[in-house]
C-alpha cells in the first residue's frame, strides 16, 4: 500500500515536511507543492529531509516563485498539474500535511 | 503646526503566493508613504523570499505583484532592509533577488541601492530605533 504525502508549507515556517518525511514508508512519495516547493532547493537547509525520499515538486508553484530548476536538489522530479493526477492515481492512499 | 515625522518600518516574514499577507503588506506601505513619514522595509525569515527575481506566476493564476517592489524608490522608501542568516539559511545570496534602486535628487538623481544586507544583530538595532512596527 503507497501513500502519496503532500506538503504545501515552507520548511522554513513549520514541521510539516520534517514530519512527512520521517514517517514516510518505504515505496511512498512526497509531493511538495505552494510553499512547500521552498523545501526542494538544494542550498536551503531543508533539502537534507529529503534524503532517501521520492519527491515531486509543482512546476507551476516553482515558476511562481521565481526558482528555477537547476537549483533543485539532485533527483527531485518536476509535474504539472497533469502529474498531479497521475501521482494521485498511482499510490493508494493521499496525506495531506495541512 | 507641522506634522510630526514618524518612523515606520514594516516587518515581512511569510513568502509571497502561500497567503495575502506579502501583497497586502504591499499596498499598506504604498498607502504609509503617501503619508510622507519616514518608512522602512524589512525581509526576514520566509519574507525574504518575497524578493525573489525572475518570478513567473502565468501557470498557478495568481497576480505577479513583484514588479511592485521595484516602484518603491519613485515613493521614497529607500531602506529596505534583508535579513542576512534568513537568505543564508534558505541557500540563497543578493544575486538571486531584484535589484531595486532609488534616484538621489540631491546629488543628480545618482541611482542607489535601496537594499541594505544585514545581519540579524544589525536588525535588531534597526528595530530598537523605529517609532511604529507594522508586522506581517
Amino acid at each position: 500500500m503507497s501513500m502519496l504525502h503532500l506538503v504545501n508549507k515552507s520548511p522554513y515556517e513549520n514541521n510539516n515536511l520534517s514530519t512527512a518525511s520521517s514517517i514516510m514508508q518505504g515505496g511512498d512519495e512526497l509531493l511538495l507543492i505552494e510553499d512547500g516547493v521552498y523545501g526542494a532547493v538544494k542550498a536551503g537547509k531543508a533539502s537534507a529531509m529529503l534524503e532517501g525520499c521520492t519527491v515531486s515538486v509543482m512546476g507551476p508553484d516553482l515558476a511562481a516563485r521565481g526558482i528555477s530548476e537547476d537549483k533543485l536538489a539532485d533527483g527531485v522530479n518536476v509535474i504539472d498539474y497533469n502529474g498531479f493526477v497521475e501521482l494521485v492515481e498511482k499510490n493508494d492512499k493521499v496525506q495531506s500535511w495541512l | 503646526m507641522a506634522e510630526e515625522t514618524k518612523k515606520f518600518m514594516y516587518i515581512n516574514r511569510k513568502a509571497p503566493y502561500g497567503t495575502i499577507y506579502a501583497w497586502e503588506a504591499l499596498e499598506v506601505v504604498l498607502i504609509g508613504a503617501a503619508f510622507e513619514q519616514d518608512v522602512s522595509v524589512a525581509f526576514m525569515d520566509d519574507g525574504v523570499y518575497q524578493l525573489a527575481k525572475g518570478q513567473d506566476t502565468s501557470g498557478i493564476g495568481m497576480k505577479n505583484f513583484s514588479p511592485t517592489y521595484a516602484a518603491l524608490g519613485d515613493f521614497e522608501i529607500t531602506k529596505i532592509y534583508v535579513e542576512k542568516e534568513s537568505l543564508e539559511e534558505r541557500g540563497l545570496t543578493l544575486d538571486d533577488l531584484q535589484h531595486l534602486v532609488w534616484e538621489d535628487e540631491d546629488e543628480d538623481w545618482a541611482e542607489k541601492d535601496s537594499i541594505r544586507l544585514v545581519s540579524r544583530a544589525e536588525l535588531g538595532e534597526v528595530l530598537a530605533g523605529q517609532d511604529v512596527l507594522f508586522n506581517f
